[in-house]
């Protein structure tokens, strides 16, 4: 997988990501690739239920949210997340990318959404973007 | 069952795969099925309902679900291991993801539930006046078989219908 320049916090530790999926697949392609921005992973979490959980105990800096789960979907636990911590930045990762649903999802909060099959380069674009300049610095690897 | 129906699932399975695989999906064969679905590999199924009603199941050879494993994983895996099957079903939730999105896109509504793992050797038919049609593909890790039973439901697609006045 293509390395990426890293994309730190400004006290220069890594990026903490919370990805929540039911799928142990998908989770470890994105731990995988959020490895390649130079991210630690946080936690994981397999359905929305447990990603609230996961989220108060771990205290991400982002997190990578599934909307079809069991248990309870991604779109209800962004809304129960961001109530309880309007700082959250949730960025939804699905493959059911209609319009209805990436709307519910912005309204309830998420700052962004990318459709599955996930092209690194385009999460790594949001993910800045989410996070913007104020919160992460673009090093380079041999800094990190 | 309408061509147009089909379709966005042709077009998401070669795109999907496509990305993840470097490689194009051809179609190779198509058949009709009116018996329950007998699965050929590793098969995870996908319900939805709404205005169109039914089950896809994506089915691959075990030997081509671990070779793409592999290659998505980046390390040598076998049919055996458990993150095999997990493949087949996110490739399979990607899949129909896609396709229900351009038919919600076309004015559809769907739930669409999360993917489950086939683990009898016969899938049940996905209604009794249902017709499956299944595609084969051939791709560089092996074949992949679409098994697509959808029907409209009749009465969610009369309220879709337009009403004629005057």
């Amino acid at each position: 997988m293509r390395q990426f320049e890293p994309l730190t916090r400004k006290d220069n530790q890594p990026v903490r990501y919370l990805i929540v999926d039911d799928s142990v697949f998908a989770r470890k392609s994105l731990a995988k690739m959020v490895e390649s921005f130079g991210g630690a992973l946080a936690g994981e979490a397999g359905d929305g239920c447990a990603a609230i959980a996961e989220y108060a105990r771990v205290k991400p800096d982002i997190v990578l949210m599934d909307i079809t789960m069991p248990q309870m979907e991604g779109i209800e636990a962004v809304e129960r997340i961001v109530q309880e911590h309007p700082e959250a930045r949730i960025v939804m990762v699905s493959s059911v990318g209609y319009q209805d649903n990436i709307l519910a999802a912005l309204q309830k909060g998420a700052r962004h959404f990318v459709q599955k099959p996930v092209k690194p380069d385009a999460l790594y674009e949001i993910i800045r973007y989410v996070l913007n300049d104020e919160e992460v610095t673009v090093g380079s690897r041999g800094e990190h | 069952m309408k061509m147009d129906l089909i379709q966005p699932f042709i077009g998401s399975l070669d795109a999907v795969l496509s990305e993840m695989m470097q490689a194009p999906a051809t179609i190779v064969n198509l058949t009709m099925d009116n018996e329950g679905y007998r699965k050929k590999g590793l098969a995870a199924e996908v319900i939805f309902k709404g205005q169109i009603e039914g089950h896809i199941v994506l089915d691959m050879d075990p030997s081509a679900a671990a070779k793409v494993a592999s290659f998505l994983t980046g390390g040598e895996l076998q049919p055996g291991e458990q993150i095999v099957p997990e493949t087949v079903c996110e490739l399979a939730n990607m899949v129909i993801g896609n396709a229900v999105t351009q038919l919600n896109d076309r004015g559809f509504q769907f739930k669409v539930f999360p993917p489950s793992l086939l683990t009898a050797e016969q899938c049940e038919k996905a209604g009794q006046d249902s017709e499956a049609t299944i595609l084969c593909f051939e791709t560089p890790c092996g074949n992949v078989y679409l098994n697509i039973a959808m029907k409209y439901h009749a009465r969610r697609a009369r309220e879709r219908a337009p009403i004629t006045v005057g």
